[in-house]
């Protein structure tokens, strides 16, 4: 598998080594802390995760099958829902009740799974929005010109240079709206780091996504994690998944089931049963485990 | 000729300068933001009283009163804002189209009688304006166009503020803070994730609307120099809403141009059937009936928009183009 190529790099897989590959494991360095988080809608409970942590600098994976509550979790983690028990910190902040812009501020900034082009503003707008701290953005200050005109100018360089990076700058002019599919996951994905995230959370960043941009998605998320971006995205493709995760997080019924590396969840049972149903019988099944406990 | 003279004079007077002035303000709400306000004549009616009680109840100068009609439609602004801009955009709809109607309920309410006059409304508000007035008296024009110092001075008046406000406008829109109010319409929670405070943002812009909503109605009720509960009714929003669709939301001069032309197209379609009524050309029709058939004019004027011109005339028709979400 590609993952046993790039373990050569070692550095990131050392940061998770000696972590045993169970559910709830406590990691080295910790970005992202939850634990007890809960969410029921009416009397289904969505999510109910005892503990929760995501290892600082890694690109994790939190996978399952539909209805797991994964989506929901992020929703929950980011201030765009609120969790019925349960607290989660950021980077030793506790989180609990702030909205999602607040969220965003501290440094965790999320995409969604259907992707939230801002259509009607050009693709170089949609970038300069997402900057922080700007002096131009308040109702009086906005009006004092002189003011944020070079911040916007940085503001803009830098876009620019993320632009180019994820190969839009051509299209800074053009509507964001008239941007492809795959192109607006790039420039949500673009956007989300022009607001200086030390952690992203990707909701489906492939999803939709014909198979060559995939690669180049692919090669951009791990190039985030290279630069010491912690990375937390959901994801349905398995090959995907197993190819560039440094950890996986697997969720069903809204609890996490098990966690570990690529080549401990492909052999784990209980994922195995949760993506095909514990009581499966198929004989001679090709699926690694599966059949005796029909 | 006559016809058109007087449809020119109605493009330009007052009234219509009061129309736009509301339409900015409703285009900063819909156009920028995406806020659907079906109650701007709340805010109108809220303004316009703030003269009317102002002078009319408790004798204020009228600067003050205008002051006071700004503060009555920021208030109505935040009462609206501050329950439903955290939900969905429709809850907003219905919470103006609601507020602003049970408001022109509540201020001719005999109850109310003492403080608002009830359905008699105030009188005689608007001399304080003309002592003002800087302009000799006498008639000025130019060919068939004519106007009285006291017209004038209010016209002066009311289309200055119709330029402060688009300069305020265009300002604000051309900076990080419209480009956040821009993107709020496209999708809030986007923006909410790339760390904004949405509820803030619309806050600000819903008052900001409502406030122009309220010097618009100020502005009438100097015009008028009184006003009654009962010419604040729904179809003026709604009016109002033809009027920035036909000029084109979203569009700095937007909300200048449709008013201008549907008061010029109004004006033009009521005197020819005056006119032609008057002729006994047409004798199946009323004169009572002009009204009436007025509605469906600006009906039939939406239609013919819509289906051949959904951007509205100086509107973006790329913009438009553009699959919305």
């Amino acid at each position: 598998m590609s993952s046993e190529s790039r373990t050569a790099d070692g550095a990131v897989r050392d940061r998770m080594a000696g972590v045993e590959p169970a559910a709830g494991v406590a990691k080295p360095d910790p970005i992202l802390k939850a634990s007890g988080v809960r969410r029921s809608f009416g009397g289904l409970t969505a999510v109910d995760v005892g503990h929760l942590e995501v290892q600082r600098g890694t690109i994790t994976a939190l996978i399952g099958p539909n209805g797991a509550g994964k989506s929901t979790l992020f929703n929950l983690l980011t201030g765009f829902d609120r969790v019925d028990a349960g607290e989660w910190s950021f980077e030793g902040r506790r989180l609990n009740g702030l909205g999602g812009h607040r969220v965003a501020r501290q440094g965790m900034v999320r995409t969604f799974q259907l992707t939230k082009a801002l259509t009607r503003l050009t693709v170089l707008d949609n970038m300069l929005l997402a900057a922080p701290g700007q002096s131009g953005e308040g109702f009086v200050g906005s009006l004092l010109r002189p003011r944020w005109r070079h911040q916007e100018e940085a503001n803009r360089e830098r876009a620019m240079e993320l632009l180019a990076r994820f190969k839009l700058d051509a299209k800074r002019d053009d509507l964001a709206g008239s941007l492809s599919g795959g192109q607006r996951k790039l420039l949500e994905m673009a956007r989300s780091l022009m607001v200086n995230p030390s952690m992203v959370m990707l909701d489906e960043p492939m999803a939709g996504v014909n198979p060559a941009l995939v690669q180049s998605l692919l090669g951009h998320i791990t190039s985030l994690r290279d630069e010491g971006m912690t990375v937390l995205f959901v994801e349905h493709d398995m090959d995907v998944i197993m190819g560039i995760s440094d950890w996986i997080v697997v969720l069903a019924q809204g609890s996490v089931i098990a966690e570990g590396r690529p080549e401990d969840i492909r052999s784990n049972q209980e994922v195995v049963d949760a993506y095909l149903g514990a009581h499966h019988d198929e004989p001679g099944a090709s699926a690694p485990g599966s059949g005796e406990e029909a | 000729m006559d016809i058109l003279t007087i449809s020119l004079e109605t493009a330009i007077g007052p009234i219509a300068a009061v129309y736009v002035l509301a339409a900015i303000g409703l285009n900063m709400h819909f156009g920028y933001t995406g806020l659907l306000n079906f109650g701007q004549v709340g805010f109108m009616l809220v303004g316009a009283y703030g003269v009317g009680v102002g002078v009319g109840t408790f004798g204020l100068s009228l600067w003050v009163a205008v002051a006071l009609s700004i503060a009555c439609a920021a208030v109505l602004a935040l009462l609206l804002g501050i329950p439903t801009l955290r939900l969905r955009a429709d809850y907003l709809a219905i919470t103006t189209i609601a507020v602003a109607e049970a408001a022109r309920l509540l201020y001719r309410a005999e109850f109310a009688r003492p403080l608002t006059g009830g359905v008699y409304g105030r009188q005689s508000l608007a001399a304080g304006f003309y002592e003002a007035n800087p302009i000799p008296p006498g008639d000025y024009g130019v060919g068939d166009f004519d106007f009285s110092a006291n017209q004038l001075w209010l016209m002066l008046v009311t289309w200055s503020l119709v330029g402060l406000a688009l300069l305020l406008t265009a300002a604000l829109m051309h900076s990080p803070w419209g480009r956040v109010i821009k993107g709020i319409r496209e999708d809030e929670d986007a923006v909410r994730s790339l760390g904004k405070d949405v509820f803030v943002y619309k806050t600000q812009s819903l008052v900001l609307g409502g406030v122009l909503g309220g010097l618009a109605g100020a502005m009438l009720a100097i015009n008028q120099q009184n006003i009654t509960p009962d010419q604040f009714m729904p179809q003026v929003t709604f009016y109002l809403w033809a009027m920035l669709l036909l000029g084109g939301a979203a569009r700095t001069f937007g909300p200048v141009l449709g008013p201008m032309l549907l008061w010029f197209l109004l004006t033009a379609f009521d005197e020819s059937l005056r006119q032609l009524v008057a002729a006994g050309a047409l004798p199946f029709i009323d004169g009572s009936d002009i009204g009436a058939l007025r509605h469906a004019f600006v009906g039939l004027a939406l239609v013919v928009l819509i289906v051949y011109r959904p951007q509205g005339l100086i509107g973006d028709r790329k913009e438009m183009l553009v699959n919305v979400k």
